[in-house]
């Protein structure tokens, strides 16, 4: 299967335009949507929020000091020093989505945390789309300085009142010598949207970047390969990913992992659900440019109909002798014998079935504050709870 | 408790158990010897209704209805418990979530708790379900799943298998308690059946009542220690041929 390619021009660039809010309860009328991708409207143990509405960022807003949270535009203005760290990881001419983007751009997030900052209460963003066949054009970047800490929810997420929609999304992440990113990411789609995601992170001696990719709802089409490249020693990166894909999904998403910095780390995990008539590519690369690097790829997938395809490729590519690099990967079906051992404990096959996928969609989402574990583990459930 | 009737039994077509009777009253428990092959494990899936064990004829009452036809989760909601000999693993199913929901069921009690009896650790409880258990662990998980559903008939294939002395004597200890065998046997509601291939767990239970099967039948039934001797020294079939049986 290869992905499709969207055609960008079908979806408008105009009409995408709204106020700025001074609350994100005032969008109440959206209030459902911002909850599935994990945004709380009243901001409860939040460092800050960012939502941005088709084309306008609508509410941006640290609640700490350390932390700076503004539209990109904005913040490219504020900061000439930013030009460095703009198409700095992804390149314009990478595809034509990169350059839909680079050429009509329409806005995005600037996340800064500052040297030595540790802010553990998490920060929400949040790029929704309300109108009809829109294309969202999004750059964000996110700078995570030496020693500081941020953990960002973020969640893509379409009005129940729209249908189609395209989101172009190109990210950049940065995180300094001995900084830590978590961003855990949440896809909430509709039945006809198109995403392709464009995002890279660059980590140095030392940091840690982790990425949570969550998505349970039916999409047209998504397709993204973000790319993590330990430049730095001792560095490490982790992709996990838990898709569920129902109904004429089409899901092309893989992570990959350069090892650059000698003893770097990392791990590639997913688990991928295939239902009614989805396809679904699961793939996973990682590289090795340095010594004493040790990287893992893990890929389980589940079918739940005939109609329905996974195909999982993992890549190494190993470049030095003194390094270690492996993955596993599986893809079958509900053993019988898994559910009639529920049921004999007294519960129904659909309890059984539910448990069972609810069970292989769930990875222990590693590095996030015990509260936001909780929070994300919640939502998670959620989500499930509606699909299942 | 349990009656089963004229069972006969066919996997795939191919017929295994033959006219089969047993009863299990009201506070009893009883062991059911057998090789290995001789319909032990059948007749256990078949009382728990896993539907590929096809009942051609005779009936099964529990409880004095008759659940011939009635599926596993039916079953077990009328209060039937079991401990398996090797369940399944099945990643990402936490024991613990799966105790938790057993408990919240029946309204009453506290995971942390039950596993501390039977030595598991609150860690323990996080793990997926028998993945990369040891033995001794298998049978412990087993048994706490079976404290939090309490039910009324409990179902022991194999307790003793592949454990070391240490958890047999602990899995007997809170087998008897889950059985009621330290009340008198006129206090005892619970019922049990613990199918054995050794008997080494009947150091630690007291069966009332022993049965040996062989080619699908029960070929002999006794006093448990009776029997169990027998075993030990004429082996089952030596068993069968001095108890009349064929």
């Amino acid at each position: 299967m290869s992905s499709e390619e969207v055609k960008i021009e079908s979806y408008r660039l105009e009409g995408g335009e709204h106020e700025e809010i001074t609350s994100l309860e005032e969008i109440s009328e959206y209030e459902k949507e911002l909850l599935a991708a994990g945004i709380d409207p009243k901001e409860t143990d939040r460092s800050g929020s960012f939502l941005q509405q088709d084309h306008s960022v609508v509410f941006a807003k640290s609640l700490i000091p350390g932390l700076e949270i503004m539209a990109i535009d904005e913040a490219l203005k504020k900061y000439p020093w930013l030009d460095e760290y703009h198409w700095n990881l992804v390149s314009q001419d990478m595809d034509i989505y990169t350059r839909e983007v680079a050429e009509r751009p329409t806005q995005g997030y600037f996340l800064y945390a500052k040297k030595g900052a540790k802010i553990t209460l998490p920060l929400q963003s949040c790029l929704f789309i309300s109108k009809e066949r829109i294309r969202q054009n999004v750059h964000n970047i996110i700078i995570a300085e030496e020693n500081s800490e941020i953990h960002i929810i973020t969640g893509c997420t379409v009005s129940h009142r729209i249908s189609s929609a395209l989101h172009l999304g190109v990210s950049e992440f940065y995180v300094k010598r001995g900084a830590k990113i978590t961003f855990t990411m949440v896809h909430n789609w509709a039945g006809k949207v198109e995403a392709r995601p464009r995002s890279a992170a660059r980590i140095e001696d030392d940091g840690v970047f982790i990425s949570n990719y969550i998505m349970m709802t039916p999409v047209r089409s998504l397709q993204m390969y973000p790319t993590a490249y330990c430049v730095g020693e001792n560095s490490r990166a982790t992709f996990q990913s838990m898709i569920y894909a129902p109904k004429n999904s089409k899901i092309d998403v893989g992570s990959r992992i350069v090892f650059k910095g000698k003893g770097s780390r990392g791990e590639i995990i997913s688990r991928a659900i295939a239902a009614d008539d989805a396809q679904i590519m699961a793939r996973g690369n990682l590289t090795g440019e340095a010594e004493e690097i040790r990287g893992h790829l893990e890929c389980r997938g589940l079918m739940l109909s005939d109609t329905s395809m996974i195909e999982s490729v993992p890549e190494l590519k190993a470049q030095r002798k003194n390094l270690d690099l492996s993955h596993e990967a599986a893809v079958g079906k509900i053993a019988e014998e898994e559910i009639r051992y529920i049921m004999s404990r007294g519960f129904s096959e659909d309890e059984a079935i539910g448990m069972i996928i609810r069970g292989f969609l769930s990875l222990d989402i590693k590095g996030l504050p015990e509260g936001l574990a909780r929070e994300t583990k919640k939502m998670f459930d959620m989500t499930l709870e509606k699909v299942i | 408790m349990l009656e089963i009737q004229n069972l006969t039994v066919e996997v795939s077509g191919k017929r295994i158990l033959h006219n089969l009777n047993l009863r299990i009253g009201d506070g009893e428990v009883h062991v059911l010897f057998g090789a290995n092959g001789s319909g032990k494990t059948t007749l256990f899936l078949t009382i728990l209704g896993f539907p590929s064990y096809d009942v051609v004829e005779g009936k099964i009452y529990f409880k004095g209805v008759d659940i011939t036809e009635m599926d596993t989760a039916e079953r077990v909601k009328l209060g039937m418990g079991v401990s398996f000999q090797h369940p399944p693993e099945i990643r990402g199913v936490k024991l613990g979530d799966l105790v938790g929901r057993l408990l919240e069921r029946r309204g009453e009690g506290d995971a942390k708790a039950l596993a501390e009896r039977l030595k598991l650790s609150e860690e323990f409880l996080s793990r997926d379900l028998n993945l990369g258990f040891s033995g001794g662990e298998v049978k412990r998980s087993e048994i706490l799943q079976l404290l939090a559903q309490n039910p009324d008939f409990f179902m022991f294939d194999e307790p003793d298998s592949g454990v070391d002395v240490e958890n047999v004597e602990l899995i007997g200890k809170i087998t008897n308690e889950m059985l009621e065998r330290d009340k008198r046997p006129s206090e005892r509601k619970k019922s049990g059946l613990i199918i054995s291939h050794i008997g080494y767990i009947l150091n630690y239970i007291k069966a009332d009542r022993a049965h040996v099967m062989l080619g699908g039948r029960i070929a002999c039934s006794g006093m448990t220690e009776e029997i169990y001797n027998q075993i030990l020294t004429e082996g089952f079939e030596g068993c069968v041929a001095r108890c009349g049986g064929t």
